[in-house]
């Protein structure tokens, strides 16, 4: 144990003097153009028809990093354990459902498409619908967080829990805006006037940038908000919130403005995620998906936005492209079954293992750091290297 | 006094609004709603044996086993498996099923018992002095390794021999009609209740059980071995699963690898609602589901009930965290 211990006091100090080599400024450019080129030279490489599984996996992994952001502000940032999200994932991809396909066919609106207005249903340009969505859900995320204000803990992750059963019984029922469990399908393709409408199922260099953008947006909007008031008192409540109301903050303005921007940046990769898959189906929407998106953030390190990142990162492109890839391996050593079809168990074990051997995740928040220069680190990858997070330390709140 | 009347009434919102939700569809329908309030009972003792388990569970360590309803699966899969291999079905004889039934009701509670003493040791004691929600993570992560297995064991929706007879009609009580599956579920649940309550309050295990559950600490420094109770809590939290679960199976007909987890949220609800750590109390809100289920089953349709058994819930957690019969956890 000692061992495993200094090795990763190792590997963090070997983060922090690696990422001492370079200015800021200059890793983000890196990151950056590593993302902008990726899609030109890394499917590229691969051989047979993997590359565009690569790019497809690439597209929704974008999709899952939003998410995994957002419900960092809510787990991560404000300690509110929420096992409910794939609700606001829904809410996200409904809207889109709705604002654009034939699914309502009485009305007949078109805003900046080129779908053709003889079409019926609402038919609204992409970039109004993600606002809507993030928006609407965001409302959503409000409504639902302010009946467990008073709750902690335990209780606290349950009844996000039974909202998130909930919502999608809900859909699945209610017919007439969700089509059943046939869902609603096609959905209109991305169009940007000038450009024309994105040809994705067959080209997708065009969406994973618009994923791409999207993401750079979520990961702003996250990184300053953690460094705005509202994100330290987020921390405070995490870490205490008697004594967080004690110095003034609103507990209850703290909390739901937490359920509100995580929720929304639910909506906004649910919007992505609808338009990009071509359907909106209530089969999406199962508990596992919230359990999937909390497993990015316990293995990436909760509260701390490149570990997130990462942890997105490596799951959805475990989840989307390597088991995939790997499917016939338990065939070649005798047994009968899928990889895919166990990949929920293996994110289960994710999570055991993880909280058992180091619950503060590959790359953990550097609260102290972080409290002693605030809006110092953007995109930071490394951990401090005086402070130690004993494992469990202050994860959660302290107290019950 | 007008006030203290008022207070009451609002303590009691979800007490009074249950009641006057039963007796609006026993007034409308009564026969059927008589009828539901039969099938619930029984369908209720299964949630009753589950919530136990939650909340013996709850009252010792303060922790939600998520886990649990995967070890209720994982009993009805051990009792389906022995069946289809010994054979035993429903035109075997009378004696064949009786003691196939009886062997096969203890080796799927021991199996369930013991699963849930191998999950404790794995994932939750490394993480006795962690943070409250770690130990609710791993569970959760076991929950799904768990259910993963049972895909792999029987992928598809399983066909249960119906070695009771269980439509068969054994007496009609105003109108009612009771099948044999109902008295089978309630003849099971009973004794095994009884026993329970006997050991928690008449054995040393069971003395040194509510020991711990009253304070750990205490009681180590009185000689107990805690590690050792909190072991055998979740032994006999599976032992009951392991028994729901061959109850379910052969009142339901079926058994599919995700059943554990819709049930273990209902059991979860049931237990919740009569105050988790309060035995009695799980017994009775596991009834009290199985009658909200049969009811909304009947006229909301099947399709609605879930979201109505989660509502509740929801409405429990918040308006009365104590639960309808005040709950028996250690203060602080």
């Amino acid at each position: 144990m000692s061992g495993a211990k200094s090795g990763a006091a190792a590997l963090r100090s070997g983060f922090g003097s690696t990422r001492d080599l370079l200015p800021r400024w200059a890793w983000i450019l890196i990151f950056l153009a590593l993302a902008l080129l990726f899609p030109y030279v890394v499917p590229e490489i691969l051989s047979g028809g993997s590359g565009d599984d690569l790019l497809d996996a690439s597209v929704n992994t974008l999709g899952y990093v939003i998410m995994a952001l957002g419900l960092n502000i809510v787990v991560g940032f404000a300690g509110l354990l929420d096992l409910g999200y794939v609700a606001f994932y829904a809410f996200g991809a409904f809207v889109v459902g709705w604002l654009g396909s034939g699914q309502f066919e009485g009305v007949n609106l078109d805003f900046i498409t080129d779908v053709p207005s003889t079409l019926p249903g609402i038919h609204v340009n992409f970039v109004v619908i993600v606002i809507v969505a993030a928006a609407f859900t965001g409302i959503w995320g409000v409504i639902l967080g302010a009946p467990t204000l008073r709750l902690r803990g335990d209780y606290l992750a349950i009844v996000t829990l039974a909202f998130g059963e909930i919502v999608p019984r809900v859909f699945e029922n209610w017919e007439y805006v969700s089509n059943g469990r046939q869902g609603i399908t096609p959905i209109d393709r991305v169009y940007f006037p000038g450009v024309g409408e994105l040809n994705y199922p067959i080209e997708l260099e065009g969406i994973y940038y618009v994923g791409l953008a999207m993401v750079l947006i979520t990961l702003f909007v996250n990184i300053r908000m953690r460094d705005s008031r509202l994100g330290r008192a987020w921390i405070a409540v995490r870490e205490d919130e008697v004594a967080a109301a004690a110095m003034g903050v609103n507990l209850v303005r703290t909390k739901l403005w937490a359920y509100a921007v995580g929720a929304a940046f639910g909506g906004f990769a649910g919007a992505f995620l609808g338009a990009y898959r071509n359907t909106v189906n209530v089969d999406q929407f199962e508990f596992g998906f919230s359990v999937f998106i909390l497993c990015m953030i316990i293995v990436g390190g909760m509260g701390n936005v490149a570990g997130v990142i990462l942890g997105a990162i490596a799951l959805s492109m475990l989840d989307r492209f390597v088991l995939p890839q790997l499917n016939d391996i338990p065939d070649k050593i005798g047994l009968s079954f899928d990889l895919t079809a166990v990949n929920f168990g293996i994110f289960g074990f994710f999570l055991l293992v993880m909280m058992v051997l180091r619950p503060e995740g590959f790359i953990p928040s550097t609260r102290r750091r972080l409290e002693l220069h605030s809006g110092d680190e953007v995109g930071d990858a490394a951990a401090d290297r005086s402070a130690e997070v004993a494992p469990g330390e202050a994860l959660y709140e302290a107290r019950h | 006094m007008g006030r203290r009347v008022a207070t009451a009434l609002w303590q009691n919102i979800l007490w009074i609004g249950l009641s006057a939700w039963v007796l609006y569809y026993l007034v409308q329908s009564p026969t059927e709603t008589l009828g539901d309030i039969k099938t619930g009972f029984s369908n209720g003792t299964i949630w009753a044996l589950i919530a136990l388990g939650y909340t013996l569970v709850y009252g010792i360590i303060e922790l939600i086993n998520f886990a649990h309803g995967e070890v209720f699966m994982i009993g009805s899969f051990v009792a389906v498996s022995i069946w289809a291999w010994l054979g035993i079905s429903s035109r075997s004889s009378t004696l064949v099923i009786i003691a196939g039934i009886g062997g096969v009701l203890v080796v799927s509670m021991l199996a369930s018992g013991s699963l849930n003493v191998m999950i404790e040791r794995v994932a939750y004691r490394p993480l006795r002095n962690a943070p409250k929600l770690a130990p609710l993570i791993t569970a959760i992560g076991m929950s799904f390794i768990l259910q993963n297995v049972g895909s792999l064991w029987y992928g598809l929706p399983q066909q249960v021999p119906d070695l009771i007879g269980s439509q068969r009609t054994l007496f009609s009580l105003l109108g009612v009609d009771v099948v044999r599956s109902d008295v089978f579920a309630i003849a099971v649940t009973l004794p095994l209740l009884f026993a329970l309550i006997f050991f928690i309050g008449q054995t040393r295990y069971g003395k040194a059980m509510r020991a711990t559950a009253q304070d750990p600490d205490a009681a180590r420094l009185m000689g107990i071995n805690v590690d050792r109770t909190i072991a055998l809590t979740f032994l006999i939290g599976g032992l009951l699963a392991g028994a729901a679960g061959l109850i379910y199976a052969l009142y339901n007909g079926t058994v599919r690898f995700n059943q554990g987890f819709t049930a273990g949220l209902i059991a979860f609800t049931a237990a919740v609602m009569g105050g988790i750590g309060n035995l009695k109390g799980a017994v009775a809100g596991g009834l009290i589901i199985g009658v909200v289920q049969s009811i909304s089953d009947d006229q909301y349709g099947q399709q609605w009930t879930e979201a109505v058994v989660f509502a509740i819930l929801i409405m429990i957690m918040v308006f009365r965290p104590e639960g309808l019969f005040g709950e028996e956890v250690r203060p602080g």
